[in-house]
């Protein structure tokens, strides 16, 4: 016996089950930067494989059973979705347990969820001459990977486009190896750390670029803010500053994105454990316009 | 299901008032319990709790509860009928959304994981007696949250499916009550395939549903006696009349003061004063002990949590209820983002009341009154409200340390 009259009528609708995972392989483990590993997984069903699809800024539940999930970005290209690279700093319960795989491990993931870098709306057609700049602290390039990737693939569909990452010391950039080709696709990649090492500690006497922030990089940054599109990942308070500075250069707050990491344990707005003000930052996140959450990104412990 | 020309002309259908006797309610729980798991109101450990209900007898007739912040006695009182009192710390959702349940299951074999499939629940379904209106709005609120975000919460879809309703229209209120305050009380208006109002021997039934209609159908196969439509105007009176007596706020001599919430532009009051003194002032009574968040119909939070057996092959992923009360609940790598309980009881209130319409197109509180009643120290929320109301506007100063997590 059902109750008609109590039941909603979506309840009804048949929907994907969010608890649902797949089992993946580890195909490769990468070492990057002290702590942080690259983690390049593929499903072990085919047919899940082959449906796959995510867009660059969403990320995946990382799934080791008896341990526990982590929300991680996917950081690969998404032209070839057959292995979803996730860039990993070994902190939590999770992330240290996996720090322990190796590859031909089997893990699980659920996803992909979360709203995606806007970059269909910067490209030259949508907006002539735009600027696509992205900011991005320490392990936050993980996140825009995905999505520089494809504006190097793609790079005559867009006008200008930098790269703004910085770290704590220069052993502390990712994906060093990489900058090389980012720059021969058209892409400027603009460095700077706090600190060179190069000082008492008799660190990297090498350090050739910036000292700073990737705040002060982009103050320092000559670009048309009538043009630009700011793309941010980061620390909160890195990505309040940034979100502040872009504005004060006169850059629409709507053109400004900011992807925020919170708990979370189910991605897809039930658990609560994610929230930020009104905002999921599971599924209205964790790429949000500026405008969005400029007002409660200024409140210390929301 | 009977084709409709062998029924009795006189089979109630959706939206038809019959008059259902005290002396008959035990038909009613067993035509009920043939299908369902019947749960309803009655005393355990000197409170109103639902639990499961063979006997129309462990109903608590005659007695009333009496609520105050951090306060919750019975009474007995030969005047009060069925259901005088109002509610206790149980609400739907601990049906609907149970405290603890396994979401996912895994097993290793052969170095691989699999996800079993869901064993087919042999649950039965729920049938709750006694709903009041706040309790259907906040049926309604956990809906929105579970199946109408987006994605759709399975284990609570299928026991949401089969849930029966029997609702009760308030004839009283508790002084923490300030339903009428959240526009969803105290008559019971949707959401309900039966809805009684108490009077004298027999109770004014409301007919919500077709599988209410069947019920009695299968429960009296002799016909109810129909209400008049004097009958049904008076049995709609009875709620109206607590209505205005709410909306009065009206003071019983030598009873605590009935509450209301003021909740014009509640949202925009909330959202612009994050900064507020009282959010400290607040915090230097609130213990963080979770009680509001576990007692509210509402509050949906929860965690996983992976558990094992001893191979480490088999694994289930058991969800339990959360609280943003608890440092854990904001916790990222380096601590929690709401290190103090001011910035945690901000938290809360402001999702209830400010968030929630954002996020679900309606405020998160219903106006039961259970936070205020269990809190232990007798935090209200309608006081909070007001004294940000009364203050609107004013900042803290420098925030202080936070503190250290515990």
């Amino acid at each position: 016996m059902t109750s008609s009259a109590s039941l909603p009528s979506t309840a009804t609708a048949v929907a994907r089950d969010p608890w649902r995972s797949h089992p993946v392989r580890i195909v490769r483990i990468t070492d990057e930067i002290p702590g942080v590993r690259t983690y390049e997984v593929a499903f072990e069903d085919r047919a899940v494989r082959e449906a796959f699809r995510f867009a660059p800024g969403q990320f995946n539940m990382l799934h080791l059973p008896g341990i526990g999930e982590a929300a991680i970005s996917i950081s690969s290209n998404r032209r070839f979705p057959a292995t979803l690279a996730h860039t990993v700093r070994a902190v939590g319960n999770v992330t240290t347990a996996m720090s322990r795989l190796n590859e031909n491990d089997c893990i699980l993931v659920r996803g992909p969820f979360g709203t995606p870098w806007p970059l269909d709306a910067s490209v030259d057609e949508v907006s002539p001459g735009g600027e696509l700049i992205f900011v991005a602290g320490g392990l936050g390039l993980a996140s825009q990977r995905a999505a520089i990737l494809d504006a190097a693939h793609d790079r005559r569909r867009f006008g200008r486009v930098v790269v703004i990452h910085g770290a704590k010391t220069p052993g502390g950039l990712l994906y060093a190896r990489e900058y090389d080709a980012w720059r021969s696709a058209g892409i400027e990649v603009e460095l700077v750390v706090d600190d060179s090492g190069g000082g008492d500690s008799g660190g990297d006497r090498g350090w050739r670029g910036a000292i700073g922030t990737v705040v002060t990089a982009l103050e320092r940054l000559s670009f048309n803010p009538a043009k630009a599109t700011i793309l941010c990942c980061g620390p909160d308070a890195m990505m309040a500053a940034v979100g502040r500075i872009a504005v004060a250069r006169g850059v629409e707050e709507a053109r400004v994105f900011l992807s925020l990491e919170r708990n979370m344990a189910c991605a897809v707005g039930h658990c609560g454990l994610c929230q930020f003000g009104p905002e999921f930052v599971c599924k209205d996140g964790p790429v949000f316009p500026y405008d969005r959450i400029a007002g409660f990104l200024a409140v210390p412990r929301l | 299901m009977h084709a409709t020309d062998e029924l009795p002309l006189e089979r109630p259908t959706a939206g038809v008032w019959v008059w259902l006797p005290k002396a008959g309610f035990q038909r009613l729980i067993d035509a009920l319990a043939a299908t369902h798991r019947v749960v309803g109101p009655q005393v355990v450990d000197a409170a109103v709790v639902l639990a499961d209900l063979a006997r129309a007898e462990q109903l608590p007739a005659g007695v009333v509860d009496e609520q105050d912040g951090g306060r919750y006695r019975l009474r007995s009182d030969p005047e009060a009928g069925w259901f005088d009192h109002v509610v206790g710390p149980h609400s739907l959702k601990n049906f609907l959304f149970p405290a603890r349940e396994t979401v996912a299951s895994f097993s290793r074999e052969g170095g691989s994981w699999r996800q079993e499939e869901a064993a087919p629940a042999d649950e039965r379904p729920i049938a709750v007696i006694g709903a009041r209106g706040c309790d259907l709005e906040a049926l309604r609120v956990q809906d929105r949250v579970f199946l109408e975000g987006g994605y759709v919460d399975p284990a609570y879809a299928r026991r949401r499916r089969g849930l029966f309703v029997v609702a009760v229209n308030c004839r009283r209120a508790a002084a923490t009550c300030f339903c009428h305050s959240m526009g969803c009380g105290p008559a019971a208006t949707h959401s309900f395939d039966l809805a009684l109002t108490e009077h004298g021997e027999r109770f004014a039934c409301e007919v919500g549903s077709a599988a209410g209609a069947d019920l009695l159908a299968r429960a009296f196969p002799e016909p109810l006696l129909p209400c008049s439509a004097d009958d049904v105007a008076q049995a709609k009176r009875v709620p109206e009349e607590l209505a205005s007596r709410m909306h009065a706020r009206e003071s019983v001599a030598g009873e605590p003061r009935p509450r209301s919430l003021d909740t014009e532009g509640i949202r925009d009051l909330l959202f612009s004063n994050l900064e507020h003194p009282r959010w400290e002032e607040v915090a230097t009574r609130c213990l963080s002990c979770t009680n509001c968040t576990l007692v509210c119909p509402t509050c949906f939070c929860s965690s996983v949590t992976e558990v094992a057996d001893l191979s480490g092959d088999r694994v289930d992923r058991e969800r339990q209820w959360a609280s943003c009360f608890t440092l854990d609940h904001a916790r990222i790598h380096g601590g929690s983002v709401r290190s103090t309980t001011a910035s945690r009881y901000r938290q809360w209130l402001t999702h209830k009341l400010a968030g929630w319409i954002d996020q679900f197109g309606s405020s998160g509180c219903t106006g039961c009154g259970r936070c205020i009643t269990w809190c232990p120290v007798g935090i209200d929320l309608t006081e909070e409200v007001a004294a940000i109301r009364a203050t609107d506007g004013s900042v803290a100063g420098p925030s202080p340390q936070p503190e250290t997590p515990r």
